[in-house]
């Protein structure tokens, strides 16, 4: 079980990222507790400042744009 | 982990080689239809039973050769700004702006405006990371304003439809104003004026990411991400801004328009700004309307003045500052922004 936090507003790649995130976690078999963060004052506590951002574990792994499915696959996998 | 993070996915890559060619050949594609564009509009235009030089003709030709003409351009300066732009990011920028309370950390700040990736909708984190950072609020207003102001479509869009003297001229002041504005808020000592969560903020974790490796099909892949997301939002505003740039072409007589646009007219220009900031729309759907005012003999500072307004202070970044800014630090960015384009419009009103 992984919790992966995805920082972002609402805007459409936010979304967009949310479901590339649940997909790879299915495709991998691996259970996720996928939340959302759309206030503009997480966001930029968690250090984020270009949206959307992901964090696996409590740890920034990406920020700023749809993520690339390899690396996807080696966050959520690590 | 049993997973073999190696599968191949279902959806085939492909080879390198590809993406090289497919640019190329896309923009051979791209340069051979762009130069049909005339031929292609009077052929459009001609299918309308209307005189060619009827108010209606006019308008239409107007129509059916800037639409595609402004969509291409779109397409193109999107794809190229989107592949540079990934050399950059707001994490590089502000390590570089960081601590800078130097005179040029302001110019500096300008050009990272234009340079950096960012969009409207995560402005507000992005405004936090930098002042939480250190980095002097002036030196952050030079930056957001320089963005939107200075931003390549509108620069490349006024380049291809009204010319590149204009282009220059444009370039030049957008980028003055954002750097001398910025100087001005620092002098002023706002932080007083954020709100008060901001101020009390401390620097969260900085988000140390791993460098991102981008190859540079990884780069091609962004630029193309870029077209879709831009063009997909903005397209809209392109056919309404060119449908009132044909109006204005085909119907608008030339004596009114000097009458209410002309350099004579001193309250142009300060009626220019206050009809241009409640404007929403974006570079590529106001200069359409750039053209046409022109073509009609519009003075070049009033013309200059609402493109200004237009694109650069908007309401709905406004509402999404307010989440930082008290409405009197808005007023603040409001009349200092609007001065510098004030003074740009007389300022071109009369030396021309």
């Amino acid at each position: 079980m992984k919790t992966v936090k995805i920082y972002g507003p609402g805007c459409k790649r936010c979304e967009a990222t949310e479901a590339m995130v649940r997909e790879a976690g299915e495709k991998l078999g691996i259970e996720l507790d996928v939340e959302k963060v759309t206030d503009a004052r997480s966001i930029a506590m968690a250090g984020v400042m270009s949206t959307p951002g992901i964090s696996v574990d409590g740890k920034l792994v990406h920020a700023g744009g749809l993520p690339d499915e390899a690396s996807l696959t080696n966050w959520l996998s690590a | 982990m049993t997973t073999d993070v190696t599968t191949p996915r279902q959806r085939p890559h492909a080879p390198d080689w590809f993406w090289y060619v497919g640019v190329i050949a896309a923009a051979v594609l791209w340069w051979l239809v762009y130069r049909q564009l005339i031929p292609f509009s009077e052929w459009v235009t001609a299918l309308f039973p209307v005189a060619r030089d009827s108010h209606l003709g006019e308008a239409i030709a107007f129509f059916a050769y800037d639409v595609p003409k402004v969509l291409m351009l779109l397409t193109g300066i999107v794809f190229v700004t989107g592949v540079l732009r990934s050399w950059f990011s707001p994490e590089k920028t502000r390590a570089i702006l960081a601590g800078r309370n130097e005179i040029w950390g302001y110019p500096l700040a300008a050009i990272l405006g234009v340079l950096t990736p960012f969009c409207s909708c995560s402005s507000v984190p992005l405004f936090i990371g930098f002042v939480s950072a250190g980095i002097p609020l002036g030196v952050t207003f030079s930056f957001l304003i320089a963005g939107p102001m200075v931003g390549p479509v509108g620069l490349g869009l006024l380049y291809a439809l009204v010319g590149w003297k204009i282009a220059s001229i444009y370039l030049v002041f957008g980028f003055s104003i954002a750097t001398v504005a910025g100087i001005i808020m620092g002098r002023m000592g706002l932080e007083r004026h954020l709100q008060d969560w901001v101020r009390e903020l401390n620097a969260g974790p900085t988000g140390d990411l791993p460098e991102d490796r981008l190859t540079m099909v990884g780069r091609l892949k962004i630029g193309l991400e870029q077209v879709r997301e831009i063009v997909g939002k903005v397209w809209i505003w392109v056919l309404i801004g060119i449908a009132i740039g044909a109006g204005i072409h085909g119907y608008v007589p030339e004596a009114l328009m000097l009458r209410i646009m002309g350099g004579e007219a001193w309250w142009s220009v300060p009626a220019a700004v206050v009809v241009g900031v409640p404007m929403y729309t974006n570079a590529a759907g106001v200069i359409p309307i750039v053209e046409a005012l022109l073509g009609k003999g519009a003075a070049l500072g009033t013309t200059l003045a609402f493109m200004m307004s237009v694109i650069a202070l908007s309401l709905p970044e406004m509402i999404i500052l307010k989440q930082v800014l008290t409405l009197r630090l808005i007023a603040i960015f409001i009349a200092v922004v609007s001065a510098g384009i004030l003074a740009t419009g007389f300022l071109f009103n009369f030396l021309l």
